[in-house]
């Protein structure tokens, strides 16, 4: 028998038409979705590859990747199973391509167009509909042989994807802060307008490629776990400086409007971080997240505002401790009957809760206090300064938002070290337990909804003067999702989890439109892949770690058995 | 000590706000009843009005509840995008109804506009059962045995993502629901400025009628034995040689089929879908599967006609004899308020719930 | 005195009596089985006397006092402690911080003290760990406190069960089939351990154990359940010749025939395996 050789009958065929037949169902989708169309606007690459044409091509890579995993053959047809599923799924498109010349598919999908059409045979019309065949089993061979690749050789690669994808999202901005300084040149040859220049791409996946490869990540850990802990400050400390560094001058450098994106990011660090306590830590799922926020934004306009719904007029500095003391009464009120109840119901009740502050702050009922859909305007910032002036527009909420989640981080890991973040962990387990212990569950439980509640109401307070007004429009159930979307992606009860995902969650969309329509598409993709695939999050944070000093003091392990001490 | 005391302080804390919320409401109830009905601004009819349209608001709401119950009872999930499954009805209902207006079939004669609610029905029901199949298979079915927190995530990513499927699909905007011309007709009831459409009649004899057949079915056919028994214990099911899966994934369809009948029946009166239609009565539907009892399939049924009442009469009695402006505004906020005090008050519904206990 | 008295308890599920008017008397110190076939209502006593269950009818007392209508938090501090028939550890916590949940109510640290760190909580935080390292020991798992729960070996984990309970300080410890699943030699083990609880600690046992070995090697009394009812009570000796038993496990035939208890549930051990 020839084991080099692949034989016909070996592969499980089926297996590969089914994988063929959803590639083909995900490449249709998000087709018919308008992702295809949509960003077909933002070239990757200038002139060479747009983002939507990266889309499906991603989704055919993945079809090969993913056909070579199910049927997995070796030898020198390899590719085919691959090849051939890739080429189904590609034939999807041309399926989608010949439908939409025959009947008219648009009288139910709008995206079903001219331009779509248009982006699937490059322009040849259907005489061209078979080149997404090719393609199609071109990709799918490629996804192949990377799926085999051993994993030396796949790093490298999947750094030359994220560098092109990352560089072609960000190539506008950063060309638009090198105009400004002495390396417009450079600017100009590597960054177009929108993508990256052929140029560009060449040196930045050079660089990139080469620079993760010499300086490989966990060859980089291990290189730093294996040093004495003085050498580990030694290296720790200028990096943790530069990147604090970075954070600071980051509004400054890239220009108004990627500072009052930021500044919004930040606002949503702090409050993923305020909700991390309530679900990463305690796992309450709180739907209701708006509501808080909602307490925290009127407080802050109404005692601060100039406008004529103002009743106090007071600083900044001096509403925002109501701003979080009124959330937090709140949450003690709205908390205290329905923590009982049992998990699911809890979201289902807090949804509530969140829809009920919602209405109530558009009605009419309430429009001669809140001002209903025409707002609260005239909130002013904390501090004023001249529109020059270094601290100007978002720039100061942006620090102190920063200072706020860098405080609110550190009571997360300080509680979450203690016997309170403890309590919270077994209820998140297993509640039934964690009260046959001994813990007392609404107790312990209201702490954390406060502590959430309080972290809100602080968010909406430092919103109302970002935004420097507050409509009844801006109390949507959207931002309680995004928040718990924050959590989820990060991983819950991590905070550095926290920060990364309300920079993907929130940073992206603001960034680039043609994201902002499908953030709540991607949000619910996410969730969903989140749960089955990764259900403690991207960065799960790591238990154990804080045990090691205390187990290297073990006693000899033949100590004489010692009865538990009596407490006093 | 110090434990001891802060407990004591929470339970009279609780306790306290408790007793605040019963009284409020109670207070809202009776003194903004009294008011309106002694303030006499409402005759007869309009009341009898507000009443119609409340069942047939309750009877949409009921369909839609069976969904969430008969998936709680058997997975124990609250099955977030449900919403989504009858707002993907409504907009399968749509498209075949402006494919028959097209043709001019719809409103042809009465025969064939009967044809075509029938067909309208049909094609929701398709969309809305293989939506909920698929949502089931990918998002649910791998979760089975997770802690519950993690299916509800699940559940309410898959909510969204069919959200902004449908909103990529047919973009953000309304649409407008053909008009059946039969079914617009006033019944001839003979009483003064009391009308009744045969729409409204439509949605309750449907209701009903729908309603009826499930429970026979579940209490009668071998299949509905069978998801019975898997909602009562899963590992006894299989070993008495019940196809678990066969059963969820009944359930589910049985559900979104209610689901999508629901969604044409919502939009032949309320005339309108896009890709939110689904949110608003999604969640309301689920109150009402509380209110009844989650699990049992009488109680969504008579949660829903309560909360439709509530819902129609609710804004009016309660709220506009204290003077509060715009009451319909506020529906929802009788809606929701009613969702949290059952859940506070009685989480077990009216009706008592049918979900097997756990050891 | 008895530690624990249950007067005429009845748990009813719907239709099903799960436990029938049942009385239980424990004295201190003593190690105490209940035993019976499954669906017998064990696991349900179990729920009932640790607050899990709100009883129907009849009265539980714990040393003098009222517990049937308390909390399972306040169960647990007046000294009852448990293990559970299929583990439940907090699978994502690590060994020791498992131990330290159970420590939860003898800590006083407040949340404004525990983000100040202040030297008290320092102290406090300190001590706790040293005990529960210490329990750890006890339980002869010590060297595993960082692993993650759920990645111990499976015996491990039902020490680390015990030890967790052991944190609440008990007085009375129910342990659900603690030797569940364990080979001969592990279960042997077990068994001494359970003694050295009950000799150095002076823990009362209540056991639910379906390995009569155990059951009659180390109990001092055992009570039969059946049907949710008692139907003996004993020391082992008597319950071995009792005739109610031995029907209840092997029906009418094998009481005649003079079958022990010990034969009949081995068998029914074996014919299982």
């Amino acid at each position: 028998m020839d084991d080099t050789r692949i034989r016909f009958g070996d592969v499980p065929w089926g297996a590969v038409i089914r994988v063929g037949l959803i590639g083909a169902a995900v490449a249709i989708f998000l087709c018919l979705v308008g992702i295809v169309p949509v960003f077909h606007t933002r070239p990757l690459i200038k002139d060479v590859i747009s983002l939507g044409q990266t889309s499906v091509v991603l989704a055919l890579l993945a079809t090969g990747l993913v056909t070579a995993r199910t049927a997995d053959m070796r030898g020198t047809l390899s590719v085919l199973p691959g090849a051939v599923a890739g080429a189904i799924a590609g034939a999807g498109l041309t399926a989608l391509v010949i439908l939409g010349e025959v009947i008219n598919v648009r009288a139910v999908f709008l995206n079903a167009s001219p331009l779509l059409y248009g982006i699937l045979t490059f322009g040849s019309g259907i005489a061209g509909s078979w080149i997404a065949i090719v393609i199609g089993a071109v990709l799918g061979a490629a996804g192949s042989v990377g799926a085999r690749l051993p994993t030396s050789s796949r790093r490298p690669l999947t750094t030359f994807v994220l560098t092109l994808l990352m560089g072609g999202l960000f190539a506008g901005i950063l060309r638009t802060a090198m105009l400004s300084t002495p390396l417009a040149g450079l600017g100009r040859l590597l960054f177009a307008p929108l993508g990256l220049t052929i140029v560009g791409a060449i040196v930045a996946v050079i660089a990139f490629v080469g620079a993760s490869e010499l300086f490989h990540y966990t060859r980089v850990r291990d290189r730093v776990n294996g040093m004495a802990p003085a050498q580990q400050r030694l290296v720790t400390w200028p990096l943790l400086a530069i990147a604090a560094f970075a954070v600071l001058m980051l509004p400054h450098a890239l220009g108004p409007f990627v500072a009052q994106v930021i500044a919004l990011v930040a606002l949503y660090v702090l409050m993923g971080l305020g909700l991390n306590i309530t679900l990463g830590l305690a796992g309450l799922l709180d739907l209701g997240f708006v509501a808080f926020f909602a307490v925290g934004a009127y407080t802050v306009a109404l005692l601060t505002g100039t406008s004529e719904f103002g009743i106090a007029d007071w600083p900044f500095w001096a509403a925002i401790p109501f701003a979080v003391l009124f959330a937090m009464v709140f949450g003690a009120i709205l908390g205290l009957p329905i923590l009982g109840i049992r998990g699911d119901y809890l979201a289902i009740a807090t949804l509530g809760f969140g829809e009920i502050i919602r209405i109530l702050a558009g009605s009419d009922l309430l429009s001669p206090w809140l001002g209903g859909p025409h707002g609260i305007l005239n909130v002013p910032k904390p501090i004023a300064v001249q529109p020059t002036h270094f601290l100007a527009g978002p720039n100061q909420i942006y620090y102190i938002a920063i200072a706020c989640a860098v405080l609110i981080a550190f009571v997360a890991w300080r509680l979450r070290g203690s016997r309170i973040g403890r309590a919270w962990l077994s209820i998140r387990e297993d509640e039934d337990v964690a009260e046959a212990l001994g813990v007392n569950l609404v107790q312990t439980k209201i702490l954390a909804y406060v502590l959430g509640a309080g972290f809100a109401g602080l968010g909406g307070g430092i919103f109302a003067s970002l935004v420097g007004s507050i409509f009844s429009s801006s109390i949507q159930l959207f931002v309680s999702i995004n928040v718990v979307a924050i959590v989820v992606v990060g991983g819950m009860g991590s905070i550095p989890g926290a920060v990364l995902g309300a920079l993907f969650l929130i940073g992206v969309p603001e960034l680039f439109r043609e994201f902002s329509e499908y953030r709540f598409l991607f949000y619910g993709a996410a969730l969903i892949l989140m749960m089955l695939y990764r259900p403690e999050g991207l960065m799960p944070t790591r238990f154990a770690a804080r045990e090691v000093h205390l187990e290297s003091q073990e006693l000899g392990a033949d100590t004489v058995v010692a009865a538990p001490t009596e407490s006093t | 000590m110090y434990a001891r005391v802060m407990e004591r302080i929470t339970d009279v804390a609780i306790a306290g706000v408790l007793w605040g919320f019963r009284i409020a409401v109670v207070l809202l109830v009776v003194v903004g009843s009294a008011l309106t009905l002694g303030g006499g601004r409402h005759s007869a009819e309009s009341w009898l009005s507000l009443i119609v349209s409340g069942a047939v608001l309750g009877s949409i709401y009921a369909l839609i509840a069976l969904g969430y119950t008969m998936v709680y009872g058997i997975l124990r999930l609250i099955n977030f995008a449900h919403g989504e499954i009858f707002m993907a009805g409504t907009f399968g209902g749509y498209f075949v109804a402006t494919a028959l207006s097209g043709i001019g079939f719809l409103n042809l004669n009465p025969i064939t506009s009967i044809i075509s609610v029938v067909l309208m029905m049909a094609g929701a029901i398709v969309v809305s059962v293989t939506l909920a199949l698929l949502v089931e298979r990918i998002a649910y079915r791998p979760l089975r045995n997770a802690p519950r927190l993690v299916p509800l995530i699940s559940a309410i990513g898959a909510s969204f993502f069919l959200q902004y499927t449908f909103r990529g699909f047919f973009g953000p905007g309304i649409y407008a629901y053909p008009t059946v011309g039969i079914l617009d007709a006033q019944v001839p009831l003979g009483i003064e400025g009391f009308r009744v459409k045969w729409i409204d009649v439509l949605v309750i004899v449907s209701a009903v009628v729908m309603m009826a057949g499930l429970f026979l079915f579940v209490q009668r056919t071998k299949l509905g034995t069978s998801i019975r028994a898997v909602s009562e214990d899963k590992a006894t099911a299989a070993l008495m040689g019940i196809d678990v899966n066969r059963a969820i994934v009944m359930t589910f369809a049985i559900g979104a089929a209610m689901a999508g009948a629901a969604g044409v029946l919502y939009g032949l009166i309320f005339r309108q879908v896009y890709f939110f239609t689904g949110f608003v009565p999604g969640i309301k539907a689920f109150t009402a599967a509380v209110l009844g009892g989650i699990g049992n399939i009488p109680g969504a049924m008579l949660g829903g006609i309560f909360l439709g009442q509530v819902e129609g009469v609710g804004p009016t009695l309660f709220l506009s004899g204290l003077g509060v402006p715009s009451p319909n505004q506020l529906r929802d906020v009788i809606a929701f308020t009613m969702l949290v005090l059952v859940l506070i008050f009685r989480p077990s519904g009216i009706l008592g719930e049918r979900v097997a206990q756990r050891a | 005195m008895p530690q624990l008295v249950a007067k005429g308890v009845t748990k009813r599920f719907g239709g099903l009596v799960a436990v029938r008017d049942l009385d239980l008397e424990i004295e201190p110190s003593s190690i105490v089985s209940v035993i019976g076939p499954n669906g017998a209502g064990k696991t349900t006593l179990f729920n009932c006397i640790a607050g899990w269950y709100k009883i129907d009818d009849g009265k539980i007392e714990f040393e003098g006092q009222a517990i049937d209508k308390l909390r399972r938090d306040q169960i647990s501090r007046l000294g009852i402690a448990r293990t559970y028939q299929n583990i439940r550890l907090f699978a994502g916590m690590s060994a020791i911080e498992n131990v330290l949940v159970g420590q939860h109510h003898f800590l006083k640290t407040g949340w404004v003290g525990a983000v100040l760190r202040t030297p008290a909580v320092r102290v406090e935080e300190e001590k706790a760990h040293e005990e529960a390292l210490r329990l750890l020991q006890f339980v002869g798992i010590r060297g595993h406190g960082r692993s993650q729960a759920s990645e111990l070996p499976y015996g491990d984990q039902r020490r680390l069960e015990i030890a967790r309970a052991l944190s609440t300080q008990p007085r009375l410890l129910l342990l659900d089939e603690p030797t569940a699943g364990m080979n001969p030699a592990e279960t042997r083990k077990m068994t001494e351990f359970i003694r050295r609880l009950r000799d150095e600690l002076g823990i009362t046992i209540l056991l639910i154990e379906h390995e009569m070995r155990v059951v009659m090697d180390i109990s001092e009394r055992i009570t039969v359940l059946d049907y949710g009812e008692k139907i003996a009570e004993g020391t082992p000796r008597e319950i071995q010749t009792n005739p109610r038993v031995i029907e209840a496990y092997l029906g009418r035939g094998a009481a005649q025939a003079g079958t022990t208890v010990s034969d009949a549930t081995n068998e029914a051990a074996a014919s299982e395996a």
